[in-house]
């Protein structure tokens, strides 16, 4: 049981897949105008990696080496394109903020990366317990700079004011802040992990 | 005429793909390093987007949309993009060796960027004829490109730069990235026609 | 069990099992899901005509009336009281948006007095020119254009001196502002239009 915590929390902190190891950027850049998408699409993107996880771990015994990654891709494929039937029939809103981006998880380096890395070698269960220690860790990386963004920005913190709108800088809900954010974020955990 | 100037003019300037709309960043960042390398990657890039483009606007209009398939849009469109990948690598090996000496070590790195799934998905969403799709697709690619070009061409110089420790590496690349967006921003609101 | 050998024969068919199993699980999916998503359309499209139109007794959806004009569509939703015509919501649009197209759903009286509108979609900078939701019904100063009547107001921003501009512009946000009330006026336009078929 310590052995499934450890590969949980392998995926939040030290293997984070956007602070540390810096996967899936578009959809980091792309989403995180404010805390509250930041969440949705680590979660949307969470949903597919725990699924396509599983079930390539499933199947890995049955599929060629030659033809894995093709193999790999139709499985996430599926996976996103359900989901996106699903947030289109009950989450209308969620689809019109997210917009191209829920597609677009299919390119996620992180699902082939893990899919590759991990749930081809492991089992069921290990995979499962893989992809919800990075989803998390994605989530976790997309929320905290749609705060910032937001906060920054807006003035407000998953839609509650925290100062008034007029002082923000509306800068950092654009495009440009976006990359600016991000850098900063990074180069902070970089300080952080060489303190160690 | 003034669409296609138009089109050409906002993909490359004013909704450049890196800079306002976040996709194929992952190239981005990865292979900036050198003005020789980011030109090879955008070349062979503009050569997939292009490709993908016309393929995938056939597929849309005369298969899934007859057919009411619209929703295996994703799957068909990333199957096409890595098949079309897989066999620009085989025939380019076979027929001119120097381009695939060239091109070769990008090609597999780019079945995974976003921006051609993204331009792919986009053109179907625009309503694009063909002709307008290609000039999208061309104009976004060449965007990608100086977006890429000009990237490299800064981050030569960082190499030679002194910074703090945390700051090195991909944190200085995405603040100078930052700073370019701003500069981008600048074509923002141009009207054509 | 034993790593599958890569020939040809095996791999054609695990690739094509999995796409086989793929497709028929999306075609599942698709056939639950696709009466939601047109009943969830159907709604929304509901809903904004009933947030921006008077009062109705018909059903505004079935008595929908298009109008092309200059390469864009318009669709009227006239609302009845009865045999009268009350008012009716109006989809219109604009391409001169800062980031190109703007789509407005606005509701007008029978003469023309503007009951309520809604953004329905824009690509517009987000903190600038997306403010357009909120900015033209807010009652601070001559932001508002609810309660103007389209036949006489003049819907241009205060900067257009020349056409006698009533409304404030959204600060930074002037040339969304503008593609704002350029769909509102067009909005009219096609609103007096249906006026016309009616009367013929």
């Amino acid at each position: 049981m310590a052995n499934k915590w450890k590969l949980i929390y392998n995926g939040i902190i030290p293997g984070n897949p956007v602070l540390v190891l810096l996967l899936g950027m578009c959809a980091t850049l792309g989403t995180t105008s404010s805390a509250m998408n930041g969440l949705m699409m680590g979660i949307a993107t969470m949903v597919v990696l725990i699924c396509s996880n599983a079930v390539i771990s499933m199947i890995k015994s049955v599929v060629p080496d030659k033809v894995r990654i093709p193999a790999y891709i139709v499985v996430i494929a599926s996976f996103v394109t359900m989901l996106q039937l699903i947030i289109n029939a009950y989450l209308p809103a969620l689809n019109a903020t997210l917009g191209i981006f829920i597609p677009l998880i299919v390119v996620n380096c992180i699902l082939l990366g893990r899919a590759e890395a991990f749930a081809g070698k492991n089992g069921v269960v290990d995979s499962i317990c893989d992809g919800l220690g990075c989803g998390i860790g994605f989530t976790f990386a997309l929320t905290l700079l749609g705060a910032v963004r937001e906060l920054l920005g807006t003035g407000r913190l998953f839609d509650c004011v925290i100062y008034p709108e007029d002082y923000g800088m509306l800068l950092f809900v654009l495009a440009p802040g976006a990359f600016l954010a991000l850098g900063y974020l990074i180069a902070i955990v970089n300080k952080l992990r060489n303190l160690k | 005429m003034l669409t296609y100037i138009s089109i050409i003019v906002t993909a490359i300037f004013i909704n450049n793909i890196v800079f306002s709309q976040f996709l194929g960043i992952c190239p981005f960042l990865g292979v900036s390093k050198k003005t020789s390398s980011a030109l090879g990657m955008g070349a062979a890039v503009t050569f997939v987007i292009t490709l993908a483009t016309v393929v995938t606007w056939l597929l849309q209009r005369f298969v899934l949309d007859p057919l009411e398939l619209g929703y295996l849009q994703t799957i068909a469109f990333i199957l096409v993009i890595a098949f079309l990948v897989q066999m620009l690598e085989i025939i380019m090996k076979k027929i001119a060796p120097s381009l695939y000496s060239a091109l070769g070590v990008f090609l597999p790195l780019i079945t995974t960027n976003c921006a051609v799934l993204g331009v792919a998905i986009l053109v179907i969403q625009k309503g694009y004829t063909l002709m307008e799709s290609v000039t999208y697709g061309v104009s976004t690619s060449l965007g990608f490109t100086l977006a890429l070009w000009i990237f490299a061409g800064i981050r030569e110089q960082l190499e030679i730069t002194e910074l703090p420790k945390g700051m090195q590496g991909v944190p200085i690349a995405l603040i100078c990235a930052g700073l370019l967006a701003m500069a981008f921003m600048g074509f923002s609101g141009i009207k054509i026609g | 069990m034993k790593k599958l050998q890569s020939t040809l024969p095996i791999m054609v068919m695990s690739l094509g099992l999995i796409t086989l199993i793929a497709g028929a699980m999306l075609g599942v999916v698709y056939y639950i899901t696709k009466e939601p998503i047109a009943q969830m359309a159907h709604e929304t499209q509901v809903a904004a005509i009933r947030n921006v139109a008077p009062e109705f007794t018909n059903d505004p959806e079935a008595d929908k009336w298009t109008w092309e004009n200059e390469g864009l569509t318009y669709v009227v939703y006239p609302a009845y009281n009865g045999d009268k015509l009350v008012g009716a919501a109006v989809e219109s649009a604009t391409m001169s948006g800062f980031s190109g197209e703007v789509r407005i759903m606005c509701g007008f009286e029978a003469d023309g007095t503007i009951r309520n509108y809604e953004v329905l979609s824009h690509a517009e900078t987000p903190g600038l020119g997306s403010k357009m939701a909120t900015w033209f019904c807010d009652p601070t100063g001559s932001r508002s254009v609810i309660g103007k009547n389209a036949e006489t107001a003049s819907l241009y921003v205060t900067k257009d001196a020349d056409k006698n501009g009533e409304i404030e512009a959204i600060t930074a946000a002037t040339i969304s502002s503008r593609a704002f009330l350029e769909a509102m006026r067009n909005a009219y336009e096609a609103f007096k239009q249906y006026g016309q078929t009616l009367k013929n």
